[in-house]
């Protein structure tokens, strides 16, 4: 089992939303232009994130899961009698929470904190449609975190990944507009070729030796053993 | 944009005029949702490693947006314009789950490849995007053209993108082996074809970020050929 810490570690860097899947890349490359906005979106998807996925956990748990309704009747719960599986409702139960969700925080940050709003207002519609935040709910669903905890940390973990990203691009695209770029790479070329340079950098979290418990560790010393023995034939 | 949605306005055209050619000629080339747009990256990226994949995720956007942008189509006049953008998500997402269902019953294999990408149709920038510059304010049959010219323009890149990464990085082609194979032969302990000359695959095309890179050169290729699309930074 995965610790909270390692599900937090790796959402951030070794499984960043925007160079491990390339999720929210539309609004990635649309806002990228300077830095400011670009700390205004990336603040906006940690904390859209941070909300939606423990939200869309319960729902999943709670509601859409095969035999997530067994709180209401045991009939329905898993080898029950009835069992009810709704999981193939989870796109449009996780888009709507993300589309409401979006419209109450924007409203509540509106009225109770005006100069958050201020910062990110223009930035929070932006958000619904954009795809690191149903990617972070479905990747809840396809990874099944066991606690609501875990859950929250992916979420915020990968919305701190995407926030850096974000920031990184943009301070790199003010700089690039002093270099003398092939006209045709101009803009959009060169933004894509050093997102794919970025993301080989970050590859290299991949090396980060996450904590398991015991018994995986002991599984990981042997397969490298085997590695290395495969190395020296 | 802008001026497609004049075109089609003009009063009393032949089934399939000039105007509508365009509709489907234009995002092909000139107008590509992917290089000119910056469109629908989002989804598009990850799923590139395998032609098979790209194959079938191009089918399903076809399908979600032919679709998608009849029924926006024939709705628009209903739609309040206030509560649009939950509209076209329910619409999106209800077509999605059946491309899903779909997918599982009759290719389970690359449903299970595809795994939350397909989820991720709904917030592709591209859909939502001709939803709402095209389909909401043109007729239903211009709309059907739109979406097909933008979605194979969508298609042929994701296409282009996956052939060079499998071609390079794993020497298959739809997973049927073209330079031979590059595992040992059991009894001979010889490899086949150009392996046995040393050739070896290139590894790094099966990572991530160089479907970024792959992108790029074709926005590179593509705005060398013509010069009115360089941006100026």
């Amino acid at each position: 089992m995965e610790s909270t810490l390692d599900i937090f570690v790796k959402a951030i860097f070794s499984e960043n939303m925007i160079f491990a899947y390339f999720l929210g890349m539309c609004s990635y490359l649309a806002v990228s232009k300077t830095v400011k906005t670009g700390v205004g979106l990336g603040a906006a998807v940690i904390f859209v994130l941070g909300i939606t996925v423990p939200i869309n956990y319960l729902l999943e748990n709670y509601v859409l899961k095969e035999g997530a309704l067994e709180w209401l009747n045991e009939a329905y719960g898993k080898g029950g009698e009835n069992t009810i599986d709704l999981s193939f409702l989870s796109f449009i139960m996780f888009i709507a929470v993300i589309a409401s969700m979006v419209q109450l925080v924007e409203m509540l940050v509106e009225k109770f904190a005006p100069a958050l709003y201020g910062a990110l207002g223009i930035f929070l519609p932006l958000i619904a449609v954009n795809c690191s935040i149903l990617g972070g709910a479905l990747f809840m669903q396809d990874r099944q975190y066991s606690t609501i905890l875990d859950a929250t940390a992916f979420g915020i973990g990968s919305g701190i990944g995407w926030f850096l990203a974000i920031v990184a691009i943009a301070a790199i695209r003010e700089k690039i507009r002093y270099s003398n770029v092939p006209p045709a790479l101009r803009g959009l070329g060169i933004t894509f070729i050093i997102t794919g340079l970025m993301g080989i950098a970050f590859m290299s979290f991949m090396g980060i030796k996450y904590g398991g418990d015991k018994k995986e560790k002991a599984e990981v010393v042997k397969t490298s053993q085997v590695i290395n023995d495969q190395i020296q034939e | 944009m802008s001026d497609n949605a004049e075109n089609v306005k003009a009063p009393k055209e032949s089934l399939f005029s000039k105007k509508n050619k365009k509709l489907i000629t234009e995002p092909l080339g000139d107008n590509n949702p992917i290089t000119i747009q910056v469109l629908g990256i989002c989804s598009a990226l990850a799923i590139t490693v395998q032609v098979e994949q790209a194959f079938w995720m191009s089918v399903s956007v076809i399908f979600v947006m032919i679709f998608g942008n009849l029924i926006i189509s024939l709705l628009r006049n209903l739609i309040p314009s206030r509560v649009r953008i939950i509209v076209q998500l329910v619409v999106v997402a209800s077509l999605v789950i059946i491309v899903n269902e779909l997918l599982q019953a009759f290719v389970p294999d690359v449903s299970e490849k595809l795994s939350v990408f397909v989820g991720l149709i709904i917030t592709n920038c591209i859909i939502m995007g001709r939803f709402e510059a095209f389909a909401m304010s043109n007729k239903p049959f211009p709309s059907i053209l739109d979406a097909i010219g933008n979605a194979l323009g969508y298609a042929w890149i994701l296409i282009v993108v996956a052939l060079a990464r499998e071609v390079f990085g794993s020497g298959k082609i739809w997973g049927f082996e073209i330079f031979g194979s590059n595992i040992p032969d059991e009894e001979t302990g010889q490899m086949t074809g150009l392996y046995e000359l040393g050739y070896m695959n290139n590894n790094m095309m099966i990572l991530p970020p160089m479907a970024l890179i792959v992108v790029g050169i074709i926005i590179w290729v593509q705005r060398s050929k013509n010069k009115e699309l360089v941006e100026e930074h």
